[in-house]
């Protein structure tokens, strides 16, 4: 089952054993890795994915992204969820 | 090479850059415990005496990361086989691949499994003969070997380590396809890999022994399309099917030279594992090649790169860069010249022939004993 794009402050993602996050030197790339699977992951994503470290919240996780990227967190709260639930419905992350 | 080849190749466009390897399938060792009937191992396989040194492979492996390779599968023959194998997958894990091990699990103690967890395994690959004792032990032509399986599977999931079950589908076990699903959920797996048999190696010389009635393999289809329904989330299954009933080739492995490639125990650098049934092409060794030269300038992987080499009717197919002609060894084995459109191809001239083939092979009620693999050749020990 698909899960809702919502995702709560408290909620720390985290990559599932198995999955690897790590930079891709050959290709110039950051990639997350599953077994069988390559996932490319472009500027954004790298960003993210460099702060899914299995002990910051959510919340702590877009406070960091507000501050580094001067965004506001009502603009980009909906593409990180929308973002880390596509992972996490592929198993790619764990929520 | 003959000159008649050299003067093909002068006509002929360069082929293309690569881009850097993505998966290295390391088969560390030929030796395995089981004998399964449709081992993708050569048929003249490498004894110990000539397998690459632990210094050796460690190399391999950083030229491999090196070179831009992303998944190390570590497989066999029966990988844990190798006593240096933890020492092995550290090293690989130490150089940042990403660690598949692809074993039998048989002969795996617990201790071993949490060494290897240690030492930085990421992924397990475990193969599946059958859903229950008759049909695995009969396959892999080892008794006690269902147990040891579930055993292992058992192991691996309480250490949290994901799973995929890899089962070879032919005509002794395409029956139980269906339990085989039950029994991936059962043992905990992430991924279940159905994969029919490809005719190369032991397959190819046991074909009549495992070709599957066309009945059957599109009974299997609607099978795994519909467990994929009910089991998503808690299953992922991969499909490949067998190519001999289809219209069109598979596109291997994204193309000869273009994704992956393998090393032999003893060393010999390969575009895909089955490649040395091709004997013409000069494969180089990693005693004394790197793995960088082989990929870029190696002469067997610019053999059937791009789409230089081909023939009619792929020279001039609109499909010639969506399956690039199919699989070399295959046409090969087929016909003779692994230059050849796969037969597999309707437009090939072979196509209808292979299908009657492979139609009559299955229709045959007793097609009597299977070889099951074996160092020898002439040696093996031939049993149902
Ligand atoms: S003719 Fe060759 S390129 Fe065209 S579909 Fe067949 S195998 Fe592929
Ligand atoms: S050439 Fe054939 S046997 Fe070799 S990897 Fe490709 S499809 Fe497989």
């Amino acid at each position: 089952m698909d899960r809702p794009n919502a995702i709560a402050d408290e909620t720390v993602p985290a990559l599932p054993r198995g999955v690897k996050f790590r930079e891709d030197k050959a290709r110039s790339r950051f990639v997350l890795l599953g077994p069988e699977r390559i996932f490319e992951a472009d500027a954004i994503a790298t960003e993210i994915l460099k702060r899914v470290d299995g002990k910051a919240s959510f919340k702590a996780i877009l406070t960091d992204l507000t501050q580094t990227f001067t965004a506001d967190e009502a603009t980009i709260r909906p593409d990180v969820e929308a973002f880390l639930t596509d992972l996490a419905n592929k198993q790619m992350v764990s929520l | 090479m003959s000159g008649s080849h050299v003067d093909l190749q002068a006509d002929r466009v360069a082929p293309p850059r690569p881009q850097p390897p993505l998966g290295l399938l390391a088969e560390v060792t030929h030796r395995c415990p089981l004998r399964c009937t449709y081992c993708s191992n050569p048929l003249q396989l490498d004894p110990k005496s000539v397998e690459l040194d632990t210094e050796t492979w460690k190399r391999v492996f950083s030229e491999a990361a090196e070179l831009g390779v992303i998944h190390l599968h570590m497989s066999g023959g029966e990988p844990t086989a190798r006593r240096d194998i933890v020492e092995l997958m550290r090293h690989a894990a130490e150089v940042g691949l990403y660690t598949n091990l692809i074993t039998s699990g048989i002969g795996v103690s617990d201790a071993q499994l949490d060494a290897l967890i240690e030492a930085g395994c990421d992924h397990i690959q475990l193969s599946m003969q059958g859903a229950d004792a008759a049909i695995t032990e009969a396959v892999g032509g080892y008794r006690g070997g269902y147990d040891k399986k579930q055993a292992f599977a058992d192991a691996v999931v309480a250490r949290g380590v994901p799973l995929t079950l890899n089962a070879v589908i032919h005509r002794m076990n395409i029956h139980q396809v269906p339990a085989m699903i039950d029994k991936a959920v059962a043992f905990g797996a992430k991924r279940l890999e159905i994969a029919h048999t490809q005719y190369y190696g032991w397959a190819l010389k046991n074909r009549a022994q495992l070709m599957p009635a066309r009945a059957d393999v599109d009974r299997t289809i609607d099978e795994v399309e519909s467990a994929r329904e009910r089991l998503k989330g808690t299953l992922v299954i991969d499909a490949v099917f067998p190519d001999y009933y289809a219209r069109y080739p598979k596109l291997c492995n994204g193309g000869w030279g273009t994704r992956t490639f393998s090393v032999t125990p003893s060393g010999k650098i390969l575009p895909c594992h089955a490649a040395e049934t091709i004997t013409h092409l000069d494969f180089w060794n990693v005693r004394d090649r790197s793995l960088a030269e082989t990929w870029y300038d190696g002469p067997a992987f610019n053999a059937y790169r791009g789409t230089g080499w081909m023939q009619e009717p792929c020279a001039s197919c609109e499909r010639k860069t969506v399956d690039y002609g199919g699989c070399r060894c295959q046409a090969l084995a087929l016909t003779g010249d692994a230059a050849a459109t796969d037969p597999v191809c309707i437009k090939s001239p072979r196509h209808a022939e292979l299908g009657a083939l492979a139609t009559m092979e299955a229709a045959v009620c007793d097609p009597g004993p299977a070889v099951y693999r074996g160092f020898r050749i002439g040696q093996e020990t031939e049993r149902r």
